[in-house]
């Protein structure tokens, strides 16, 4: 009877932990969009939304409340089924990535040790790579279901860019692991509170990751499947009400989770700087960690914000051969030099 | 061929040189430009908070004036419905009754004077044209509506509010106009 015994806190735990990371997830979603608006507002010398609330601080709320109130549109062409699972799926990729990504050390709650990470799998990264190269498929769906010729453009180039960008991807995450020696996200980041942080010792890997993370997020100048002037939104084209909202949240919240990942893997996740979490109690350590890793994603959702408002969009060609001429090869010359390199120490 | 102007920039179609191929240090550039945007001073005006002032020749909404006895200054001449290009002034002339001489100035007034706000160019060619300082433009813009109806402003909507009675509405109405002097 025993191996059939649940752990019933185990379980609750995970729940609740669960519903706090995805609530988490769509608020932070919510304001990057007001953050969005006002990031680009300022660097336009303009204010942005400043009406509803106070610093229009509602406006994520009131576009919401319009985006549920819009009616919903499925065009007569369209194949339904898939029309309806393309946001959907883009959705729930982006909702699934922040599964592995550990939020902070963990915290104590009566006795029990709670870890603030939904799953400590020891092939985290793999598994986020999964997860966002099936991120494209909702686009990709939502894009040939539309049954519209600017969709289904948007939907090649979506998935050429996106296959293109993670080999490079990829390649700079080998490098990162042969340093780590670990795919637990958990354990890199302990590597990382003990040794410094990746950045140091993989700067040209983190340069390619980010580049190639803009891309997977299709974000300018990567928004060639979006590209609001040559392909009137491309795939969103067809989609009105919620069904649109969902493509436009998950943008967002994959701009998140890729923040997330990036501080995770470079940046030491919730490690603080410069501080010995060991001599903190540990609730008050996995406070302030949060509170750290949630500030690195910050700064990252602006650099984001800030590359998307400076950069023009990259043409079609200019994408491929940046990808696959320039950050393939960085990728792998930067790998193999960090083989050697350790190669080189270990055997010293 | 001559350029009209010399604003025109030729495109730079030099190739790329390694630097620039290389995109980073370009992109730091940009990405430094934006972010000094970000700390300047905004261009907006949060327009019904805050109120850009009127050039001093701006021309608004019209006003039938009056004189400082309250009395209307209009005699009904047509010089202005005459010298609107747009044709958007349209009045009736009658004769001043005993006992109304505290309502016009002259024996002969506007009983009726409409002007169509949405025909109006606001060119200010009725002001020129009035040989009895009656019409001129305010520093109002004309209000939105929902019919057209309404942008026939009538007598009642045009003229001023009378300085006798209300002098407060009456200095309002006229604005910067009796200080700055600019009429000859």
């Amino acid at each position: 009877m025993s191996l059939l015994a649940i752990d019933w806190l185990l379980i609750l735990e995970k729940l609740g932990l669960i519903a706090i990371i995805i609530t988490i997830s769509l608020v932070v979603a919510m304001y990057e969009t007001y953050a969005e608006r006002k990031v680009a507002a300022f660097m336009q010398d303009r204010i942005g939304p400043n009406r509803a609330g106070p610093f229009g601080l509602l406006q994520p709320l009131a576009d919401g409340v319009k985006l549920f109130f819009k009616e919903e549109v499925i065009p007569s062409h369209s194949n339904k089924v898939l029309f309806v699972l393309g946001p959907s799926l883009a959705m729930l990729t982006a909702m699934m990535t922040c599964a592995v990504i550990p939020w902070s050390s963990p915290v104590e709650i009566g006795g029990r040790v709670i870890p603030l990470q939904i799953a400590d799998v020891n092939i985290g990264i793999l598994y986020i790579f999964a997860v966002v190269a099936m991120g494209v498929y909702g686009m990709m769906i939502g894009a040939w279901a539309s049954n519209n010729k600017f969709s289904l453009l948007s939907g090649l180039r979506g998935a050429s860019q996106v296959i293109s960008y993670e080999l490079a991807l990829g390649l700079s995450i080998i490098a990162l692991l042969m340093l780590t020696g670990s795919l637990s996200l958990k354990t890199i980041v302990e590597q990382q509170m003990a040794d410094g942080w990746n950045i140091i010792y993989q700067p040209l890997g983190f340069l390619i990751f980010l580049i190639c993370a803009f891309a997977e997020c299709n974000r300018a100048p990567f928004d060639l499947s979006e590209a609001e002037n040559e392909l009137n939104m491309g795939y969103h084209q067809e989609y009105s009400s919620m069904k649109l909202g969902f493509y436009l949240f998950s943008e967002y919240i994959n701009m998140f989770i890729s923040s997330a990942i990036i501080a995770t893997l470079f940046f030491g996740g919730y490690d603080i700087p410069f501080l010995d979490e060991s001599t903190l109690s540990p609730n008050v350590a996995a406070i302030l960690g949060v509170v750290a890793l949630m500030l690195k994603i910050c700064f990252f959702i602006f650099l984001f914000m800030w590359v998307r408002w400076t950069l023009p969009r990259f043409r079609y060609d200019q994408l491929m051969n940046l990808g696959w001429k320039k950050l393939i090869p960085l990728a792998l010359i930067n790998m193999v030099v960090t083989a050697l390199v350790i190669l080189f120490i270990s055997q010293k | 061929m001559q350029a009209l102007t010399n604003k025109s920039k030729p495109v730079d179609r030099r190739p790329m040189t390694f630097m620039e191929s290389l995109y980073l240090p370009e992109i730091v550039k940009g990405m430094a430009i934006t972010i000094s945007h970000f700390f300047k001073k905004k261009a907006t005006i949060s327009y019904p908070e805050q109120q850009r002032p009127f050039s001093r020749v701006f021309r608004g909404l019209h006003v039938l004036n009056r004189d400082e006895e309250g009395r209307e200054n209009c005699t009904a001449c047509g010089l202005c419905a005459l010298a609107c290009p747009a044709e958007a002034i349209t009045m009736e002339a009658a004769e001043r009754k005993i006992g109304e001489e505290n309502l016009y100035r002259e024996e002969k007034y506007a009983a009726r004077y409409e002007i169509n706000m949405l025909r109006c160019i606001f060119c200010g060619l009725c002001e020129e044209a009035c040989p009895k300082d009656a019409i001129y433009l305010s520093e109002t813009i004309a209000p939105p509506n929902f019919n057209r109806k309404e942008f026939i402003y009538k007598k009642d909507d045009l003229l001023i509010p009378n300085p006798v009675t209300d002098p407060e509405g009456f200095a309002k109405a006229r604005g910067e106009r009796d200080n700055k002097n600019y009429k000859k």
